[in-house]
């Protein structure tokens, strides 16, 4: 059984379709590379997928169970976490807060977050990231005095923060220089070798090519291909929807 | 740090404790009415300041604390009692009025809750059964504990020194655990707050009705301060005023009410000296006050406590940090 599937997700804005009739499914341990033009409908996915988004039409399977309806945190809570395009974090919370409230919610129930204030091995959990994203150094300053690169881990960071099973990443790359890049893949290969599952939307194709070892296209809110970067990459209908024929 | 702090607070405490001794009977009632304000601010600073749910109804729920201990009272209630029947009705319209606060944001959510100070109003100028009408309810007891009586001055202002105490600590226990964490998530990125797993609809339901119980003690504690209560004490003007109060403090900073409270109650009383004028100028500062502290005047706080411990920067606005050779600025 698949573990994340979407099945005919359509999504209109008023009478503009952002998403037609996509299906795809990730497999548990996968690595999944969806790329596609501008505006082809990825971060609009996404949204749909975590609750950001209600979708117009189709359902959204985690686990055999249809999470189509519930809302962004209910999401979160099946163990599902993603990163943005255009980063959102907390900006005037630091680093280390930044991490911990990516990560309170996960366990216990309202009451308790008031009552429990043990939080030490939350803070063993986040400095161990910090340290392990490159963080130490900022781990106490305000995320809005980090720089764009340091933002763009800090957000990866919260994503891993709850120890989540599929991670949705919305362009981790853009805006990073190549050292950085080098030492996300290395990253990601890693945790995905640690079993977590991985969505990665990437404009970089050098990146998505040897990433990940299944790419699925979207082009104007549909998917137009699907299959290994070989496959993708001697596709004509991709190039057409790049480059136009 | 906390040696500073921990002096603040001892000496804070303790001319709270020592200088009513010295008041006269009109100055001892603004210190208490200003204490009084402090819990009402407590309030919306936590619904607003850190939740970010602007609320125009904090009179309203003043009023059910007030009528609370007004009509309970003459019942044979203890004030005890009478508080805590008021906070929880204050408590309960606030869970209702939350419910709003998840559809509409802003100046709509505002708007929502300026109409229901307007109905809490005319309800209680119209329900004159109850609340006695626009005619109100006039000799309002004070409470005692047997033998112990706060019937004079002073010793109201002491019991209502003691609630405030209480007050203030459960709003730090409250702010300082992992709601309050989620209650500035939600103000500073709500849809990433809520990816992040927390329910907008239980915190911010929350947040409102915690702020407005905190309103119903400030309500039940006003009443017999005045002793005399009507529905015109809690209109639309008095919620603006506890807006002005939180905002002109701080907004989301702890401090921010207290130094509200202690301005926006003492500063038109510095300026009733030049008569007919006090409240042009009053407003003038308010003004100018927005303009050039848009973050309140705990701002000026801050840079005073950076000046007394000789520090360059303040600790929640430290430098950007230097620039790792590995991150680069988007393209």
């Amino acid at each position: 059984m698949p573990l994340l599937e979407i099945r005919q997700l359509s999504k209109h804005f008023f009478h503009l379709s952002a998403l037609s009739h996509v299906s795809l499914s990730v497999e548990p341990g996968e690595l999944l590379g969806l790329i596609g033009p501008n505006g082809s409908g990825k971060t609009t996915l996404f949204n749909c997928v975590t609750g950001v988004l209600r979708p117009s039409r189709g359902h959204v399977f985690y686990q055999g169970e249809d999470i189509t309806k519930l809302t962004a945190d209910a999401v979160y809570h099946r163990g599902i976490s993603r990163t943005f395009q255009l980063i959102q974090l907390f900006p005037e919370m630091t680093v280390l807060e930044n991490l911990l409230m990516a990560a309170q919610e996960r366990t216990g129930t309202l009451f308790t977050r008031l009552l429990r204030r043990d939080e030490t091995e939350e803070t063993d959990r986040a400095l161990k990231l910090v340290e392990y994203l490159g963080l130490s150094g900022v781990k106490d300053n305000l995320a809005a005095n980090l720089s764009y690169g340091q933002q763009k881990l800090l957000d990866f960071g919260m994503a891993l923060m709850p120890d989540p099973q599929v991670i949705l990443l919305d362009e981790p790359m853009a805006g990073v220089n190549p050292t950085m890049i080098k030492a996300l893949v290395t990253h990601i290969q890693d945790l995905n070798a640690r079993g977590y599952t991985f969505v990665v939307i990437e404009h970089n194709m050098e990146v998505v090519m040897s990433l990940c070892r299944r790419i699925v296209v979207l082009s104007q809110g549909e998917k137009i291909a699907e299959g290994t970067p070989a496959e993708i990459h001697d596709n004509a209908d991709v190039m057409d929807a790049y480059f136009g024929s | 740090m906390r040696g500073w702090r921990a002096l603040g607070l001892l000496g804070g405490g303790a001319i709270l404790l020592l200088f009513p001794l010295f008041l006269e009977q009109y100055k001892l009632y603004l210190a208490s009415l200003t204490l009084v304000y402090l819990i009402l601010a407590i309030g919306l600073n936590l619904t607003l300041g850190y939740a970010g749910q602007i609320s125009l109804a904090h009179a309203g729920f003043m009023s059910f604390g007030s009528y609370a201990v007004a009509i309970l009272g003459p019942l044979g209630v203890p004030f005890e009692g009478g508080i805590i029947v008021g906070t929880a009705i204050a408590f309960l319209w606030g869970l209702v009025l939350g419910f709003p606060a998840l559809k509409v944001k802003h100046h709509y959510l505002a708007m929502v809750t300026l109409g229901f100070n307007i109905i809490v109003f005319l309800v209680l100028r119209n329900w004159e059964s109850l609340t006695g009408g626009s005619f109100g309810i006039s000799g309002i007891g004070r409470p005692h504990w047997g033998p112990l009586r706060f019937l004079s001055d002073r010793a109201y202002y002491y019991y209502i020194l003691g609630w405030a105490t209480l007050v203030v600590a459960s709003a730090y226990w409250i702010l300082h655990s992992r709601w309050g964490r989620a209650f500035r998530a939600i103000r500073e990125n709500e849809m990433r707050a809520e990816v992040v797993g927390v329910s907008l609809r239980n915190y911010k339901l929350m947040a409102f009705a915690i702020g407005s119980a905190y309103a119903g003690i400030g309500g039940a504690l006003f009443a017999p301060l005045l002793t005399y209560i009507d529905p015109g004490a809690f209109t639309l003007d008095r919620s603006i005023q506890f807006l002005m109060m939180v905002v002109m403090g701080g907004l989301g900073r702890f401090e921010g009410p207290f130094i509200g409270a202690v301005v926006v109650t003492l500063l038109p009383e510095l300026l009733r000296a030049s008569e007919g004028f006090y409240l042009i100028i009053f407003s003038l500062a308010v003004i100018l006050m927005m303009l050039f502290m848009p973050k309140g005047l705990v701002a000026a706080w801050d840079w005073m406590v950076c000046r007394l411990t000789r520090r360059t920067v303040s600790p929640a606005h430290p430098p950007p940090p230097p620039e790792p050779a590995a991150v680069l600025e988007p393209e």
